[in-house]
């Protein structure tokens, strides 16, 4: 009676966004008359962080402080339509239709401060601080909020900007399935290490570690909150959840979290990320978005490492100690694996 | 802990930015974690009434009387709805976008389809009245013949459990009960082979499980409008179903929400926007419908139970030369947005490889269980799961290691891939590199120098005539060594094997009327 370590590996793509109908959001940009910024939008924020990187998209395309921009989610009576936060889509289709509105609404402002400066718009920058002046004479220079004010109440300009962003619908082949059903693709590569009990079958994470390749990491505590959370849920998935533990058998049937099983605090591990940044051609800065593909790979790996520690390949999820058990039995005891 | 490796792709990008990159602290940080963000169920309304359903207790049955005259008489009920009181009872999600037919009511009529299904809602002063009047509605059932496995769904004489799919498969483009993927030639790969295996996967069902469940809140507002508080992900979404259900103008509804206690996919499918309105236009007062956690957990929509089965064909090398794939998808009693999980499945197979001959049939099948939903990674997760369990398993057969199978197999830019697109921006063998390095898990050195911009396209960027001999397509790059995969003894170093031309002429470029600005299609139909 052991326990018998394992390393199994997962690696997978996913799909930024859908393929249904066309897949359009929209985004609303406007000043305020003291050069402080509001993004509409009627997309969600589930928690993953949607008002945040919309926010550091906005407050990068126009050039001003991210303390400067507001984002406000989400009434069906002042943000334009947005399908909805699912898909992975949110990062990449709102980032997207929020930087269009936002290079909109910075033309503007840069418009209107050339006529306070007396120069061509084209001659301007911003400086990131709040400010705007003329390339290469930092002293040449008027602040957003003087520029908003002068806007307003002198040159009756609206500084502001509208986006959409749409991937049209890609027919599907009714025989070949021929179609376009992404503009691009995130990567994942995830290893798992386990002890497996051959007495109880009892399966313990040890650690894991990963590769996330994202396009670009708008926020990388947003990034790591997400990639941190879905392993979570993936190890979960793998090892613990279900309502119907027998399925097909439509029986027990949880009703609260003390009859659905979850892992616990003492049930998670150490958990070692890494985050490439391959640039997609059409992301906002390059963005793709870790929203679902995070849990995916942990459950292969999972169940890859199983078989590395005592040789039983559990294919029904989730691999729960009575599988684990039940298979190391019918193969009359583990069989440890060539160790990795 | 996370690392950003920025040494990597570097040439790709401009990393000269001020805020983009950046950890800021999160907008709503201090909101969510002093408890003061405001979320739906934080609107008390003046007056506000309580909205409870009464759900089947049969998997399937047809539905001979409902009798709530008692259930009336209770103290606190303001008003008892049945499916004839809903403008249009009958609805699927994706007919917002002209997908599939109404196959699902807000309130069973004549018949109910899954253990759960609601029948009656009762509105009440508090939720105890509501909850005691649903005890007071007496339902005749006649119980009908169930189904719960999706194969013995899809075989002929199993009860039908939708009559709007007689067969119990969704409908593709009018004449398939699946959904296609054809790419070259697989029995001829299969003859061809060295090995051969052929596996079953389970996905099981999960619950969403969010911390905060779903519900509504709706309130008559000025002008015969109405405003709505609600958990959706999908804020537009929702506000147009509920005006399809009511029968009124989308300008009817002014939809709040965007603060959400997690969705995971599971809010979505509007399960209680359209009572809680007709509840509240019904009462004139504000009407809310929030599900507790059993109902949640029981009868909210779950991630179905997909059961996949793979074939694969490989050379002795470990080259995978051909994939077939069968996925099953368990939508339950109703179609929800399963029958586009089943599409997303069939563009992601056969994984992140270049495979050159793959074959799915991809099915949307109804049993006579709760109806499944969205749910982070929808269509995806439960084949990976299978693809991952699969190629571990091909390595293992011929003893090389997992993480060099990945990369001699691995999609690079230029391949075609084979939903027939070019394969661009790909990033999965720096990924697997990256993670071996991170896990101290020993690579070959050939292993280590692929490239995802190496050695793709010219014969992997063919297009396969399934009407030719189906050609391997042959290793065009240094291969990593196929010595037993616990060695750390130095790689065999192989030499480069250049691609014969390809069998069949780079025909059949991506088709450009596909990727344009295409209105009409034979999956999604016309549109309305």
């Amino acid at each position: 009676m052991a326990k018998l370590r394992g390393r199994g590996i997962a690696a997978i793509n996913y799909p930024i966004g859908m393929n249904l109908g066309g897949d359009p959001s929209q985004a609303l940009v406007h000043s305020n008359p003291t050069g402080k910024f509001t993004v509409a939008l009627s997309s969600i924020d589930l928690g993953q962080g949607m008002k945040s990187v919309t926010r550091q998209i906005c407050a990068e395309t126009l050039g001003v402080p991210v303390e400067d921009v507001y984002v406000d989610t989400a009434d069906s009576d002042t943000g334009p339509h947005c399908m909805g936060s699912f898909a992975s889509r949110g990062t990449h289709r709102v980032g997207n239709a929020v930087m269009v509105a936002a290079q909109e609404a910075r033309a503007v402002m840069m418009e209107a401060a050339a006529e306070e400066l007396e120069v061509n718009a084209s001659d301007l920058v911003t400086d990131g601080k709040g400010n705007i002046h003329v390339k290469g004479a930092p002293h040449r220079s008027i602040s957003t909020k003087d520029v908003a004010i002068a806007a307003q109440f002198k040159q009756g300009r609206t500084i502001s900007g509208r986006g959409i962003f749409l991937v049209p619908l890609s027919a599907v082949n009714p025989e070949t399935g021929e179609m376009s059903p992404a503009t691009c693709y995130a990567h994942a590569c995830l290893v798992a290490e386990v002890d497996v009990d051959d007495e109880t079958g009892e399966v313990t994470m040890i650690r894991m570690d990963s590769a996330y390749e994202l396009g670009r990491a708008l926020n990388p505590k947003l990034v790591e909150q997400q990639l941190v959370g879905g392993a979570w849920m993936g190890l979960s998935h793998a090892l613990f959840e279900t309502p119907e533990p027998y399925y097909p058998e439509p029986i027990h049937g949880p009703r609260d979290f003390v009859e659905y099983l979850m892992p616990g605090p003492g049930d998670i591990c150490p958990h070692d990320i890494a985050v490439l940044e391959r640039p997609a051609a059409d992301g906002p800065f390059g963005a793709k978005g870790p929203g679902e593909m995070c849990a995916n790979p942990v459950l292969p790996a999972v169940a890859n490492a199983i078989f590395n520690a005592v040789g039983v390949r559990v294919d029904d999820l989730p691999i729960t100690p009575e599988k684990v058990l039940r298979g190391i039995r019918a193969q009359g005891g583990a069989r440890p694996q060539t160790r990795r | 802990m996370l690392e950003l490796r920025k040494d990597i792709f570097a040439d790709e990008r401009d990393d000269n930015l001020n805020e983009v990159g950046k950890p800021t602290q999160r907008q709503d940080m201090l909101g969510h974690v002093t408890a003061t963000s405001p979320y739906f169920n934080d609107h008390k309304l003046q007056g506000m009434l309580h909205l409870k359903v009464l759900r089947s207790t049969h998997h399937h049955a047809r539905l001979r009387r409902i009798d709530v005259s008692e259930a009336e008489r209770q103290p606190g009920v303001r008003r008892i709805i049945r499916g004839s009181d809903v403008p249009r009872n009958i609805n699927t999600l994706l007919s917002l976008i002209n997908f599939g037919k109404d196959d699902e009511p807000s309130l069973a009529v004549d018949k109910v389809r899954y253990k759960g299904e609601p029948i009656v809602a009762v509105v009440a002063d508090s939720e105890r009245e509501a909850f005691e009047a649903l005890a007071k509605i007496k339902v005749e059932y006649e119980p009908l013949p169930t189904v719960f496995d999706v194969e013995d769904a899809m075989k002929a004489g199993a009860p039908i459990v939708n009559e709007t799919y007689p067969k119990n498969t969704f409908t593709y483009h009018d004449i398939y009960d699946h959904q296609k993927l054809r790419f070259g030639d697989v029995e001829r790969a299969f003859d061809q082979a060295d090995h051969v295996l052929d596996e079953r996967y389970q996905m099981s069902p999960i619950e969403h499980a969010p911390t905060e469940t779903n519900g509504s809140i709706a309130a008559p507002e000025t002008n015969g409008r109405y405003v709505v508080y609600t958990s959706t992900q999908a804020l537009f979404f929702s506000l147009d179903t509920s005006a399809k259900i009511l029968d009124i103008p989308s300008n009817k509804l002014h939809f709040i929400g965007g603060t959400v206690g997690g969705g995971f996919g599971g809010k979505v499918d509007t399960l209680t926007e359209p009572l809680a309105i007709l509840g509240s236009m019904l009462t004139g007062r504000p009407v809310r419908y929030m599900l507790g956690r059993e109902e949640e957990m029981q009868y909210g929509s779950p991630r179905g139970g997909e059961r996949i089965y793979i074939k694969d064909a490989m050379s002795r090398d470990g080259r995978i030369i051909a994939r077939k794939m069968r996925c099953i998808f368990d939508s339950g009693a109703y179609t929800r947005l399963s029958s586009y999980a089943v599409v997303k499945c069939a563009a992601h197979l056969p994984g992140p490889y270049t495979i050159p001959n793959v074959h799915a049939d991809v099915y949307c099948v109804y049993t006579n269980r709760v109806p499944a939903t969205a749910m982070r990674g929808f269509g995806v997760t439960a084949v990976d799961f299978a693809i991952e369990c699969q190629m571990d398993k091909l390595a293992h057969l011929i003893n090389m290691d997992p993480m060099e199978f990945r990369i001699l197999n691995a999609y690079r830019d230029g391949d075609m891939k084979a939903h027939r697109r070019e394969a661009k921006n790909t990033a999965l063998i720096e990924c697997v590199q990256v993670a071996a390095e991170k896990a101290k898990w020993n690579l070959s050195e050939s292993a280590k120098r692929a490239s995802s911009r190496k050695e793709g396209s010219s014969a992997r960027a063919s297009m396969p005539d399934s009407s030719r001999a189906a050609a391997p397509v042959a290793a065009s790059y240094e291969r990593p060594a196929t010595a037993p995969a616990s060695s750390f003894s130095p790689p065999v170093v192989q030499s480069t094997v250049n691609a014969p031309p390809s069998a069949a002429p780079p025909i059949s470029s991506p088709s450009p009327t596909s990727h344009g600005a295409t209105r009409f299609s034979s999956v999604f139909g016309r549109r309305r």
